[in-house]
């Protein structure tokens, strides 16, 4: 599960991220989003969503997606 | 009037809760495994870390034995208030409006902050008067007060904004300098800062927060009058 702040939420996150690249040397970074992985096992994969909307991430400000990976 | 105060794993300020709650009544801590609220008239969410706060603050702690009883008293009109971690929880829930970000300067900020009340004719203010300011601490990490721009509309026209940091004291990065917010049918508030911590002149430097704790026992008791 890829789960990532809702766009137009302020992510102070990105923003810190973003100001600390170029100090590095990096250039022409812009828009830095922090989100979160998540990693499970499953034996049903049709519960991944109810999952996510429930728990794993809050659909008031987080938007995620799903990426099934054959085990 | 007889108060409950929950008690999660992590959970640091729900003796400071319970001792606020005596200070106007009677008060009993309830832990989150139990289903039965001991006939409590009003529930406190306290603050601390519940469950570890993993994944999102408050985020497992709503699916605790004891939150399926608070809904449930919820849904009855019953009066609940969290604070802090507790208010995390009740957006986690469903029960109030928005949810609470990382503060905007990304640390953990502890400090006393004067507000201001918004709204006086409710369960949880009606000790204060109109635009009281109350000078109560806050200490969180995850204070940002978010909804979406109908969400906050909508809050704002239903006079469920109860208390605004006052001009320069947001330092989380509220949304409208909310630090306070109830839900649309007034019996559930939530707020960030701590008025447990500030009932006792000698040690809070402020006993500002008993007038939260007030307003409960003043609308129980009006209502079983």
């Amino acid at each position: 599960m890829l789960i990532r702040p809702k766009a137009g939420i302020l992510d102070p996150q990105g923003e810190a991220v973003q100001r600390a690249l170029p100090a590095l040397g990096f250039q022409g970074v812009s828009d830095v989003h922090i989100g979160r992985l998540i990693e499970l096992e499953v034996q049903e994969p049709d519960q991944l969503g109810a999952m996510c909307e429930k728990l794993l991430a809050n659909p008031l400000v987080e938007d995620y997606e799903v990426e099934l990976l054959a085990g | 009037m007889r108060f409950g105060v929950l008690r999660f794993p992590g959970s640091c300020d729900d003796l400071d809760a319970l001792h606020a709650a005596r200070r106007v009544g009677d008060a009993q801590l309830i832990w989150h495994a139990e289903r039965d609220l001991r006939g409590a008239d009003a529930i406190v969410v306290p603050g601390g870390f519940s469950y570890g706060d993993y994944l999102r603050a408050g985020a497992i702690a709503r699916f605790a034995p004891a939150m399926e009883s608070v809904i449930e008293l919820a849904r009855e009109g019953g009066l609940v208030l969290g604070i802090c971690n507790g208010f995390q929880v009740l957006c986690e829930a469903r029960l109030l409006p928005g949810a609470l970000l990382p503060n905007a300067n990304l640390r953990f900020t502890c400090r006393q902050v004067t507000l201001e009340v918004a709204n006086a004719q409710t369960p949880f203010t009606r000790a204060c008067s109109a635009a009281e300011r109350l000078s109560i601490p806050a200490k969180h990490s995850w204070g940002r007060y978010y909804a979406d721009r109908p969400t906050l509309a909508a809050i704002e026209d239903a006079g469920q904004v109860l208390l605004r940091y006052a001009p320069g004291a947001n330092f989380n990065g509220s949304l409208h300098d909310i630090a306070g917010v109830c839900n649309e049918r007034g019996n559930v508030f939530g707020l960030m800062p701590h008025p447990e911590h500030a009932v006792e002149q000698l040690t809070g430097g402020s006993a500002d927060g008993l007038k939260i704790f007030e307003s409960m026992r003043l609308a129980v008791e009006g209502a079983l009058a």
